[in-house]
């Protein structure tokens, strides 16, 4: 994002956040019958549009498992689909309740900006690909001295880019498009020696390569970008039901819950499960978050737990076929680790 | 012998056909293309050029390109996880089939969209009648068009009264986005960027102002920053919860740019009348709108057709920035689209693209074809 307008839009947020962000959402929410959310404009795997114009992907399924905690419907959301420039001007101006768009989670933007972060879902960093057959013995980004590097302009990507060559001492060369297509055109006719991107935009780019097996992403990932959805400050019933809805799909996936068994597991003595799922004799869980008692299975019922959600929308059940790596859970070696509902 | 003055002939010589290089096509060959060694030169190069590049490009576009198909596999070959032989290149046509819908119409409720087709329909019906010279009723029919359809579409399109259910603008999209932007721009920007070229050339010295000063600020600023002015910081101006339609805004900002646009075509039409024009109106004791309506305009639009169709087509293909708002129109819907890993293949951004360049095309150069003929039928005083 260009400087000048991050500053803007802190200068004009400072002014602007106090005003807009005291009333409570969730009774506006209610009040007017579903969640706005807003998703990016296009992002394979986590928002964009399906053959009959449906959105689809794990940014999108937050917002539906936001709408099935609220009102028992995942149906009653509307999305917004916004681009990097307006995504904040859009939460902040009360236009949208929850901005669920490959945001990386920043002190600047939790604090300036005035937005909470409820969560990540995504565990993204800024990564390499290139071509295997064009470099061969290539295995790690510290050997592409030289290289000419394809990156798209204008983002923090760039910046990326540029810190961590000159960090290792290593010459580069970027080449630097304005629009995405342009940027895969030219790597694909092998412009360029190395693209860089976040890494769950490397997979996808993969899938529209012309021989994608030649290519490999390189492991070294150069930025940390936990991606999350974000809410206003000031509001912390919102906050805490945006937050929760999160943690209760990864806590479904660590239980066992899925989408198939949600209503068997009702039946289960599990203590913790009877927990998350309301069924504990006078629980008070769901009605304390201003929720009712069932809102975890309504979620479960709705996109799944995060493993099917993630599977579905960029993992093996999805042509992107991403591993799960970092957003593994904690047990199996990954970063999700959701607090306990108890 | 009544006949001995021997060289008068009696008959008529039957007439010969005109030798084989002044007819035909070898005539045409060589008026046009083998005229001048310059030009014979000229036609080998552009001959070789197309046996070049025709082949592969109609090999890509039809021969091999897949038709039909529900997923990526269809158009990708195996190396990339699809179906095709290996070295396989062509258009994947099957995504634009099963995107069309969308593309037509965005993401607008889709037991909904009969309104849409109504509204194309009935706006077909009423603009085809008016292109035509001939056809009656021109002042009804242009009321109809211009008054009573935006009216009509308005409550079909948008919904929300008479039981029919709202469709908000945020679902808007693809080419029906383009033509409404395009339509309403278009029927906005001629009257007022009449009206505004005829206040600049205006003796009052507040109106005058007023048109220069809004002519010279919208002219001086690209229509990328003022929507994304509207779409960034106005939202920021407003009262919490207050919200302007993004469509309108767009609506709105395209308008009055065509307008500033305009108004500078039709003056130029303007200041090509002579002065004795104006002045034999005044001696006539026409009022100024009677001059200005009998006199001036029908004389001066003529003069600029040209300019009035460049500025349609411009805006026309200027709706596409509304992309900056997060609207998509017909290009930007079918770029959303690249993104869904479903379709994500190596053919389907050249595929996308060449589709909108090509719908783009057929509605530009129709307006192009469109505005040549009405030269022509309006060149009845002199040529030049």
């Amino acid at each position: 994002m260009n400087k000048t307008v991050k500053v803007v839009l802190g200068v004009a947020a400072l002014g602007f956040a106090a005003s807009t962000a005291s009333a409570a959402t969730l009774d506006d929410v209610k009040a007017k019958g579903f969640v706005q959310c807003g998703v990016n404009t296009a992002l394979a795997g986590f928002s964009a549009p399906d053959d009959k114009g449906d959105w689809k992907g794990l940014d999108v399924d937050l917002c539906r498992a936001v709408a099935a905690a609220v009102f028992g419907d995942a149906t009653k959301v509307k999305f917004t689909p916004t681009n990097a420039k307006e995504r904040f001007t859009a939460l902040q101006s009360g236009e949208i309740d929850l901005l669920s768009r490959n945001t990386t989670w920043t002190l600047s933007r939790d604090t300036s900006l005035g937005f909470n972060f409820a969560g990540v879902n995504y565990y993204d960093g800024q990564g390499f690909m290139i071509n295997a057959k064009k470099l061969p013995g290539v295995n790690s980004a510290l050997q592409l001295s030289g290289a000419s590097v394809c990156v798209q302009s204008g983002t923090t990507t760039e910046l990326n880019l540029a810190d961590y060559f000159k960090a290792n001492n290593l010459e580069y060369n970027p080449v630097v498009f304005e629009k995405l297509e342009e940027v895969n055109a030219a790597y694909d006719a092998g412009r360029c020696d190395a693209y860089t991107t976040d890494q769950s935009g490397l997979y996808s780019i993969r899938l529209t390569l012309a021989a994608p097996d030649d290519h490999i992403v390189l492991p070294e990932i150069i930025s940390k970008e936990p991606l999350g959805p974000a809410v206003r400050q000031g509001d912390d019933q919102w906050f805490d039901i945006v937050k929760w809805s999160l943690y209760a799909m990864v806590l479904a996936e660590e239980y066992g819950i899925t989408q198939a068994n949600v209503d068997e597991m009702k039946n289960s003595p599990n203590p913790d499960i009877k927990r998350i799922l309301g069924t504990e004799a006078d629980s008070k869980l769901g009605t304390d978050l201003g929720l009712s008692n069932d809102w975890v299975v309504n979620i479960i019922k709705a996109v799944g737990n995060y493993g099917e959600s993630f599977e579905r929308n960029v993992g093996q059940g999805s042509p992107l076929k991403i591993a799960r790596g970092l957003n593994a859970l904690w047990t199996k070696g990954g970063l999700q680790y959701a607090m306990p509902i108890r | 012998m009544e006949h001995d003055v021997s060289y008068v002939r009696t008959e008529m010589v039957n007439a010969q056909a005109a030798p084989a290089s002044e007819r035909g096509v070898v005539k045409w060959l060589r008026e046009n293309l083998v005229a001048t060694p310059m030009d014979a030169i000229l036609t080998i190069i552009s001959i070789a050029l197309l046996v070049y590049f025709l082949p592969s490009a109609l090999r890509w576009l039809f021969i091999d390109a897949q038709w039909s198909g529900s997923d990526r596999s269809f158009c990708a070959t195996v190396a990339q996880g699809g179906a095709q032989p290996d070295g396989w290149s062509g258009a994947c046509w099957a995504f634009v089939k099963a995107k069309y819908e969308q593309f037509l119409f965005g993401r607008y409720t889709i037991s909904e969209r009969w309104r849409v087709v109504l509204v194309g329909a009935m706006f077909v019906a009423l603009f085809v009648p008016l292109l035509i010279p001939r056809a009656p009723y021109k002042l009804a029919n242009a009321f109809l068009l211009f008054v009573v359809l935006p009216i009509v579409s308005f409550f079909l399109l948008v919904g929300g009264y008479f039981g029919l259910p709202r469709v908000e603008t945020q679902l808007w999209g693809g080419l029906m986005v383009t033509l409404v932007l395009s339509f309403v721009a278009i029927a906005v920007s001629l009257p007022l960027g009449i009206l505004l070229a005829l206040g600049r050339r205006s003796d009052m010295p507040v109106i005058k102002m007023f048109s220069v000063i809004f002519i010279e600020t919208v002219r001086g600023v690209p229509l990328v920053t003022v929507l994304f002015m509207a779409s960034v910081m106005l939202p920021l101006f407003l009262p919490a919860g207050v919200t302007f339609d993004k469509f309108l805004r767009a609506l709105i900002g395209v308008a009055l740019f065509a307008a500033a646009y305009m108004a500078e075509v039709v003056r130029g039409g303007l200041q090509a009348i002579p002065k004795g024009q104006y002045e034999g109106a005044d001696s006539l004791g026409l009022s100024y709108w009677q001059k200005t309506g009998l006199i001036v305009l029908p004389q001066a639009l003529k003069l600029v057709i040209p300019g009035i169709v460049n500025t349609f087509i411009g805006i026309f293909k200027d709706t596409s920035l509304v992309y900056i708002i997060g609207m998509f129109d017909l290009l930007g819907i079918i770029r959303q689209n690249f993104a869904d890993a479903t379709w994500a293949t190596a053919q389907t951004p050249m595929t996308g693209l060449i589709f909108a360049g090509f719908v783009f095309w057929v509605f530009c150069f129709g307006m192009s074809r469109y505005s040549i003929y009405m030269e022509r039928r309006l060149d009845t005083g002199y040529r030049r």
